[in-house]
């Protein structure tokens, strides 16, 4: 289980961005963060991996405070972290990336499965290099199958669906929903993606830095999508056919 | 051979007791073992100068040759010129490494001059590992001269690398390209500490559809200093590619100048460049995956220079 309490962070400029933010996030739960651009999503998500450090309150996994410890020590007391806009490395191949993330104890079979997760087939990119031959898409992909096969106990995905075409949108979909139902985890995925908010067990809204709503799938869907449409200026009109229209 | 080449040996030609195949050994300015194959004869240069000739037969098939160099103690200079004969159709691996040991602050230099002769269809790859072993602060010098010429529809493919402890190294090729020929190079090296190295590679592409493909990737650590200089040059209908990367670390420094000559219409050239520390994001995805800052580090420069 993953704590937050009263976390807060201030851009250097002096922006707030996280303003007091707590949530709890039980094992085998899949919590979905939305809400608009500039609302402190991926900041948070950065905060809880310890890419940024927060400026104030906590961050508890299975009840131990990591709020002291680095990216490498949270990393290795299992907080997975997929990136929104992954990083290349030329000369390091998918292979090489993925045996690092499974901390050099996956199996061929087990890296195959992965990609085959991600909709990647491992006979055309398991030996490749995670460099600019790879698309936009492609190197996504790999991200996600970099926390996939780490296994951690708290997994967090940034938008995971950025750049990902339908096809492979689809066995993302797949993989997360598996991912819910197999693992013992806690997962968060930052999205603004309504098939991929419909397998949440509970969405939270965020926006200005702050917890707007957080409840149940089903008791935030049907509205969520009207306060995040900018052709309805209504605010919670509860009417997602007013979204469509 | 001493045990020093031995030790040596091991690193530039992955040396296990014995080489299979045709070889030449040079310990400290001179041969110290020696055999050719049916296909291919070694024998001691002709015009007085010190070296030999390696004469491939055409239509040799999977041989490899070893032709590694190593220095094993200080105020050593070396000079050899081998030159190699590859017949029609042959496809041959050559090793040829060069490895310098001092123990102390006095200098030991190598200088390689060889000259490739490929004849039409043949086909070469040609590894050269460079490395220095001893004091840290040892005068080791090794300054490689490649000279090719490609002929109709042939190919050179180099593989160099200068795995560290050479604290002063200067490359220069200069290769020529008849019809349909291919040249493909991909260095690899790395300085640290007080270490220099110069690239210059001249690249003449006389055949029409010849293709040229040069990737210089480099690390320059410490307070090591790195030239990088390709020219290639296009007379013809034809294509070149010259990728130059480099890593900063530390007050490591790189200078890279690519030149691109199209003296032909149909002459296809491009060029690709990147010079800059590691990228912080590379080492923060690392890191998430639990490496340590260090870790990350050396594995984004092991992959790079692999």
């Amino acid at each position: 289980m993953l704590e937050i309490k009263n976390l807060s962070w201030t851009a250097p400029d002096g922006r707030k961005i996280i303003n007091d933010i707590s949530l709890d996030i039980p094992n085998k739960k899949l919590i979905v963060i939305t809400g608009p651009n500039g609302s402190g999503k991926t900041t948070l998500a950065k905060v809880i991996a310890g890419v940024e450090t927060a400026e104030s309150g906590s961050v508890l996994l299975d009840g131990e405070d990591i709020s002291s410890l680095n990216i490498t020590e949270r990393a290795k007391k299992g907080i997975g972290f997929a990136f929104q806009q992954p990083v290349r490395f030329k000369g390091i191949s998918v292979r090489d990336l993925l045996m690092l993330a499974s901390g050099g104890t996956a199996t061929d079979r087990q890296l195959e499965e992965t990609l085959y997760k991600v909709g990647l087939q491992p006979e055309k990119y398991l030996h490749r290099d995670v460099d600019a031959h790879l698309s936009g898409g492609e190197i996504k992909r790999v991200e996600i199958a970099t926390v996939l096969l780490r296994n951690s106990k708290f997994m967090l995905f940034d938008e995971p669906e950025a750049g990902i075409d339908i096809w492979s949108f689809n066995n993302l979909i797949d993989a997360f929903s598996s991912l819910k139902k197999n693992t013992d985890s806690s997962i968060i995925i930052i999205s603004h993606q309504e098939r991929i908010l419909a397998i949440a067990d509970e969405i939270v809204l965020l926006k200005n830095g702050r917890i707007k709503e957080h409840a149940a799938k089903d008791d935030i869907f049907p509205r969520l999508f009207c306060m995040n449409s900018e052709n309805c200026g209504k605010k919670r009109c509860g009417c997602p056919k007013e979204v469509k229209a | 051979m001493n045990s020093i080449t031995q030790d040596l040996l091991s690193i530039v030609a992955d040396f296990g007791g014995k080489f299979e195949g045709a070889y030449n050994i040079r310990q400290d300015c001179q041969s110290v073992a020696r055999q050719s194959t049916d296909n291919v004869k070694i024998e001691n240069k002709t015009d007085g100068k010190p070296g030999i000739d390696i004469k491939i037969a055409p239509n040799t098939k999977g041989e490899n040759v070893y032709i590694p160099a190593c220095i094993t103690k200080s105020d050593v200079d070396d000079l050899v010129y081998n030159d190699f004969y590859v017949g029609e159709n042959a496809d041959v691996t050559i090793i040829a490494g060069c490895g310098v040991h001092t123990d102390d602050s006095e200098a030991s230099r190598h200088s390689g001059v060889h000259r490739f002769f490929l004849s039409k269809g043949a086909k070469v790859l040609y590894i050269e590992k460079h490395v220095g072993t001893g004091i840290d602060d040892g005068n080791r010098v090794i300054n490689p001269v490649t000279d090719a010429e490609i002929g109709e529809g042939a190919i050179l493919e180099m593989d160099t690398s200068q795995l560290g402890g050479v604290s002063a190294s200067s490359r220069k090729c200069t290769i020529k390209l008849d019809k349909e020929a291919k040249l493909i190079i991909r260095e690899r090296l790395m300085t640290d500490f007080n270490q220099t190295a110069s690239t210059d590679f001249v690249v003449e592409v006389n055949g029409e559809d010849a293709s040229v493909n040069l990737v210089s990737r480099s690390v320059a650590k410490g307070n090591s200093y790195q030239e990088y200089r390709s020219k290639i040059i296009g007379n013809a209908r034809c294509t070149g590619h010259s990728e130059c990367d480099g890593i900063l670390a530390d007050n490591g420094k790189v200078n890279a100048e690519p030149a691109l000559i199209a003296n032909c219409k149909d002459a296809e050239l491009i060029h690709e460049a990147a010079i800059g520390k590691i990228a912080g994001e590379q080492i923060l995805k690392l890191r998430t995956l639990g490496l340590t800052e260090e870790e990350a580090e050396a594995t984004i420069i092991n992959g790079f220079l692999k």
